[in-house]
């Protein structure tokens, strides 16, 4: 038993149990967000009229073309899992900065849709941009918009750092193989916080627009 | 294997320097850190209550403002509640056994333990920092809208620090797990796990599953407080019963964190001082998990005045019932344990059978909340209050004190006094009735809680409890002071002083850095305490002078 | 149990339930330290008793089935005996007195239908069904009577209910109960329960601004809300029913709500129909105006007036006096 890896018997068995504690965190991950989709699930039942006035006032144009950025962000990054399945050392960071590359893109844009919303006063408070009967929902819609946007954008940074990370080891583990399970780990996360967006895109762009 | 004075080679004194502390990796290294800081919050809390109780003697209240007593409560149930009781046995008992019960060389990750340790010491900070800069006067539940519009309280660092260590717990947790899963010595199989390691597991389910939900809610409500809009204001037509749903998802399965370690560690001292299986094991085992599981169902016993519908308050009552049956198989298995064993009344037993005492005192008053029209009359008085404290103090933290008592040789190398530690705890016993036992009648006769003064005809039976506690708090205190003493003047410990059957009794006390000399292997069942004496006849028979 | 008076039949039947839950919780803990203490007796390291050998069970499954099944009947029991009484709670009487009760930080203000107003303290009469109205200005508070073994939380901007009849004369106190500010212990007034002659004497010599409803009349003008609604002796200026529904009957009335579930208008419905609160339930475009929200503008008191008023004006409501007691509104 090499003293280095304990309390691991094998590499494998470090890799798996790596793996594992991501699925678990993750799990944990799923409730966090779960506890947002509550607030949807009641608000938008019983204040649909303002719940669907904010999300008519959400900008679709850029909303969808964040949202291909991610799926596309995502279908590149397995290309370096897959690079580093093969033990392809130099393909996993082009492929993984790619990735990145569109994370940053997305919330650029996001940044920029933000900075839309506040001119045209749609963050919550007393110079709401929307009044009448319809003007308490659309805030509680926008209150919950704001803070899901930025805990997912903060999650977002949290996987680039992690893709930078990956390359970063890659780089100057030179010669030696990194193991696929790291890039896999990342992966596993990047995932995830594309799968988030997919459950926000409609709640916040679609579902009530029409 | 006697210890050789002088050239100890344990984990405790092998790299004595401050650096080589505070950047370890040894998980048994990390629960003493650990063991360090929630006792400095016991004490923290302890002073709290103890100036509470002082506060209650006079109707008119006899030491401090209202706005004083209300900073006061909320103080003692936040930093009892996140910084001593959720933590209290899992980070400190259970970073030590994990990997010794499981035999394993550490948990399976070394350095995300450290850093829980870290989230844990700044969750501390910002909480205390916001409690006695400027302090906060919402109770522990948070309830909005008082805490988001009304209150001028530092809410943010202390939602801040309180949302910290729900990672520092989910850290726990998935390691935990991870390490139950992937860590196991050869022969270890789930069956054979000490019914620690079950409660532990079951606990840590609940840390990861329930912790995010308090996470987001605390986030909500930062939002709401620092932006002065949000998703629970009246105002906009938000619903402040959303924020009580959410908090009670995360707080009711939270209270089962509070109690199944406890569970844990006198299932093991129970067998041991019975020197006897544990009765029904794989009954005792699933109860945990099914508590685990049901407790995230019954929520909504806390809101059955609040003004949710009938028919939700009528699922909730039938479920809290329901939950209450595993822990009722909890109780029962024990005294079949105790049923036929040779039973030693050693500290550790006496805390024990505390616990089961007193849990049960508190698990039966809490069917009195759980049936819906007795609750509408004592929730929200005194009774609820006695409720938790015969769980979480009587039925915890006496738990907490017998896993102590019990690990002690292990962790230190030394004995407590044998006679000190069983005063102390018929001294726990007697304060903690007194103290506690006069709510109930409080709460029977309409006294709310949260009350910074109330009417004289409360008096006396307030006094009473305030005896109490002046008793209880003696009873704390002396632990503390034997502890100290015993960590330099106790006597040295054998591997195996309670004759007891758990892999941590097979590697020396204190154990090596690497906890086992040689990797163990399982061959026998849990609590098998047959094998164990053959084991020791076999060792007596190779080594005649040893 | 009975140092804390019943002042009504429920709180016998709660005393009761407690009775029942202490004597079994005492059966339990007598078995439980009982069988302990055997135990240590018996099997304590140097005890003279002699131990015979078939008394330790070695089979468990017997017995875990046994005290799971025991313990299960004995809950369900329990559970059916609870739920019964509570859901009394949620069933008012017809023909209850209501009285609006608002909380603030840190004190009661209640309100009779005859315009009476008291801050801290409430008076009704024996032995007749009273029905509470309870809304807060501010933060969560709770209404609470130990002698009648009652309470309920009382949240901003919605209506909840208690009811009850006194069997008992006396003051009693009453308190809030929930957490609700620094002041949140001096938010304690008094019940007093007087027979029927007292009462009556109580209520003429109780200075009132007019009844309740006349209150809300006046409201219902100042505020403008005669300009777009009808009401039977105030129709809008030009007469005309497209600007607004009427108010003539609709209090009581089974209405489709906004998800099309019928729904009876009672003094929720109309309270967050003012403040905008609840789920508008016609669709835009449907009247020629839009109602502002009155949130803000008026206090819960005066709403609590307006309901009042517009109670009198179906034709089963005497006035003041909501004979058609309302269900109280579940919460959401
Ligand atoms: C460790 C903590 C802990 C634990 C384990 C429990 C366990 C239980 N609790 Fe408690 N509870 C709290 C901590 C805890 N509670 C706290 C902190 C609050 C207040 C929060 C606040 O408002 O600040 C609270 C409040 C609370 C309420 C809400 C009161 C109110 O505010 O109105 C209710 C209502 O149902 C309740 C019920 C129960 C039940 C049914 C159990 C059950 O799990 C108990 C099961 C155990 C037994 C029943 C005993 C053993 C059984 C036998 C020996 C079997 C034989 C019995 C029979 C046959 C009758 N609790
Ligand atoms: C989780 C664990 C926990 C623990 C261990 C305790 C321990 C104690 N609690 Fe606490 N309590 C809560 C959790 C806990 N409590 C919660 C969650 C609330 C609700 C808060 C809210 O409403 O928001 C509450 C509320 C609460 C109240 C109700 C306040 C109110 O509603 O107005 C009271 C009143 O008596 C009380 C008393 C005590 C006492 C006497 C102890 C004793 O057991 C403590 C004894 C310990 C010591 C005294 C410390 C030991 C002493 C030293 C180490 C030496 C230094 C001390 C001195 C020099 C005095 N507690
Ligand atoms: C500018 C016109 C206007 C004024 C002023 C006005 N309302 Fe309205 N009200 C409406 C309209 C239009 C509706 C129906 C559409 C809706 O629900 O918004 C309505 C709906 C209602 C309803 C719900 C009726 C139902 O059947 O659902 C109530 C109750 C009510 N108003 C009471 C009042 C009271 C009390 C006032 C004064 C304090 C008032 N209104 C002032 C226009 C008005
Ligand atoms: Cu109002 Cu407490
Ligand atoms: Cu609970």
């Amino acid at each position: 038993m090499a003293e280095h890896l304990a309390p691991y018997d094998t590499p494998l068995h470090r890799d798996e149990t790596a793996v594992a504690g991501m699925w678990l965190f993750l799990a944990s991950e799923v409730l966090l967000f779960g506890g947002l989709f509550l607030v949807v699930l009641v608000y938008s039942h019983t204040h649909a009229a303002g719940w669907a006035a904010g999300v008519r006032h959400t900008n679709l144009a850029i909303g969808s073309v964040n949202t291909l950025l991610l799926i596309s962000s995502s279908a590149i990054y397995t290309l370096a899992t897959e690079a580093a399945r093969q033990g392809h050392e130099r393909r996993i960071i082009p492929a993984a900065l790619g990735a990145a590359g569109m994370g940053m893109t997305f919330l650029v844009l996001k940044g920029w849709e933000w900075r839309l919303e506040f001119r045209e006063h749609l963050f919550p408070g007393p110079d709401f941009a929307i009044s009448g009967p319809e003007a308490g929902g659309a805030q509680l819609f926008y209150s919950f918009y704001f803070l899901a946007t930025a805990l997912h954008g903060l999650h977002m940074l949290v996987g680039i750092g992690l893709i930078v990370w990956v390359c970063y080891r890659v780089r100057t583990h030179g010669g030696r193989p990194v193991s696929p399970m790291v890039v896999d780990v990342v992966g596993l996360y990047w995932s995830f916080v594309d799968l988030v967006w997919i459950l926000l895109f409609p709640v916040l762009y679609l579902i009530g627009r029409a | 294997m006697a210890p050789m004075p002088g050239s100890e080679r344990n984990y405790l004194w092998q790299d004595g320097t401050v650096r080589s502390w505070l950047l370890t990796t040894d998980h048994k290294r990390i629960a003493l850190l650990y063991m360090a800081s929630i006792t400095v919050f016991f004490v923290l809390g302890g002073i709290a209550a103890a100036l509470i109780r002082l506060h209650l003697i006079v109707p008119t209240g006899a030491i401090v403002s209202d706005e004083t007593y209300s900073r006061l409560f909320t103080l003692h149930g936040i930093v009892m509640v996140w910084l001593f009781l959720v933590p209290s046995i899992p980070v400190t008992l259970g970073n030590f056994l994990v990997p010794l019960m499981l035999g394993a060389r550490d948990l399976a990750f070394p350095r995300l333990n450290l850093l829980s340790w870290y989230l844990f010491v700044m969750a501390g900070m910002l909480v205390v920092y916001g409690l006695f800069r400027g302090g906060l006067e919402t109770g522990w539940t948070f309830y909005t809208p008082l805490s988001t519009d009304y209150t001028q309280g530092r809410v943010l660092p202390v939602v801040a620090g309180v949302f910290l260590s729900g990672f520092s717990s989910i850290a726990t947790g998935v390691n935990f797990i991870i390490s139950i899963h992937q860590l196991r010595a050869p022969g270890m199989t789930w069956y054979r796990l000490p019914l620690m390691l079950w409660a532990l597991y079951a606990t840590s389910v609940i840390f990861v599953l329930a912790t995010p939900v308090l996470g987001i809610t605390l986030l909500l409500l930062g939002f709401e407080h620092f932006f002065h809009v949000g998703v629970f204001d009246p105002a906009l037509g938000g619903d402040p019963l959303l924020f009580q749903h959410l908090f009670w998802f995360y707080s009711h399965p939270a209270v089962y964190i509070m109690i199944l370690p406890g569970m844990g560690v006198v299932s093991e001292v129970v067998s041991t001082f019975c020197h006897k299986p544990v009765f029904g094991y794989r009954f005792v085992a699933w109860s945990s998990i099914s508590i685990a599981a049901i407790g995230f169902l019954v929520w909504g016993h806390h809101m059955f005045v609040a003004g949710t519908s009938l028919y939700a308050a009528v699922v909730f009552s039938m479920l809290s019932f329901l939950v209450s049956v595993p822990s009722a198989i909890k109780v029962f298995n024990w005294l079949g344990t105790m049923h036929g064993g040779a039973i030693r009344l050693d500290t550790p037993m006496l805390y024990a059978m505390g616990f089961i005492g007193l849990f049960t005192v508190g698990g039966l008053t809490g069917l009195f909340l759980a049936s819906l029209a007795s609750d509408v009359h004592l929730t929200q008085t005194y009774f609820v209050v006695a409720h938790f404290h015969y769980i979480m103090v009587g039925g915890m933290v006496s738990a907490y004190f017998a896993g102590l008592h019990y690990w002690w040789p292990k962790i230190t190398g030394r004995m407590y006094p044998e006679m000190w530690g069983r005063t102390a705890a018929a001294l726990l016993f007697f304060g903690f009735n007194l103290t506690f036992f006069p709510q109930f009648l409080l709460g029977y006769e309409g006294m709310p809680r949260r009350y910074a003064t109330y009417p004289a005809q409360f008096q006396v039976l307030n006094v009473l409890s305030s005896a109490g506690a002046s008793i209880l708090a003696l009873a704390y205190v002396l632990p503390l002071v034997y502890f100290t003493w015993s960590l330099f003047r106790g006597a040295r410990a054998t591997d195996n002083p309670w004759q007891a059957t758990g892999l941590e009794w097979r590697t020396s006390s204190p154990p090596p850095t690497e906890n086992f000399a040689q990797a163990p292997i399982v061959t026998h069942e849990a609590y098998d305490y047959a094998a164990l004496a053959q084991a020791e006849d076999a060792t007596r028979r190779e080594t005649p002078h040893g | 149990m009975s140092w804390l008076p019943e002042a009504s039949s429920h709180a016998g039947r709660v005393d009761v339930l407690l009775a029942g839950l202490v004597l079994i919780s005492l059966a339990v803990l007598g078995l439980v330290f009982g069988l302990m203490f055997l135990n240590i007796i018996r099997f304590r390291v140097g005890s003279q008793m002699p131990v015979p050998h078939e008394v330790v069970a070695h089979k468990s499954w017997r017995f875990e089935i046994g005290w799971t099944t025991a313990t299960l009947v004995i809950f369900f029991a329990l559970f059916v005996w609870a739920a019964r009484l509570y859901v009394v709670g949620f069933q008012p009487p017809a023909g209850a007195i209501q009285i609006y009760v608002t909380g603030k930080q840190w004190m009661w203000k209640v309100q009779y239908p005859g315009g009476q107003r008291e801050i801290n303290s409430l008076h009704v009469p024996l032995g007749r069904a009273v029905q509470l109205l309870l809304t807060s200005e501010d933060v969560i508070h709770d209404f609470s009577i130990p002698v009648l073994r009652i309470k309920h939380d009382v949240l901003p901007g919605r209506y909840q209910s208690l009811w009850f009849i006194a069997t008992r004369t006396g003051s009693f106190r009453f308190y809030c109960t929930q957490f609700c500010g620094i002041g949140h212990s001096r938010m304690t007034g008094t019940l007093v329960v007087l027979n029927s002659t007292d009462y009556a004497d109580w209520l003429d010599h109780t200075p009132a601004s007019g009844s309740l409803a006349t209150r809300g009349e006046a409201l219902f003008i100042s505020n403008g809300c005669s300009g777009c609604h009808v009401s039977g002796r105030y129709p809008p200026d030009a007469q005309e029913p497209g600007r607004a529904p009427s108010m003539v009957g609709l209090y009581g009335s089974i209405v489709p709500g906004p998800d099309g579930r019928p729904v009876r208008v009672d003094g929720a419905f109309v309270h967050d129909a003012i403040l905008h609160t609840g789920a508008g339930r016609f669709p835009k475009g449907r009247y020629t105006t839009e109602m502002p929200s009155f949130r803000g503008v008026l206090g819960e008191d005066e709403l609590a007036a307006l309901v009042a008023y517009i109670q009198t004006l179906s034709s089963s409501t005497p006035p003041g006096m909501g004979a058609l007691a309302s269900p109280p509104r579940e919460g959401r």
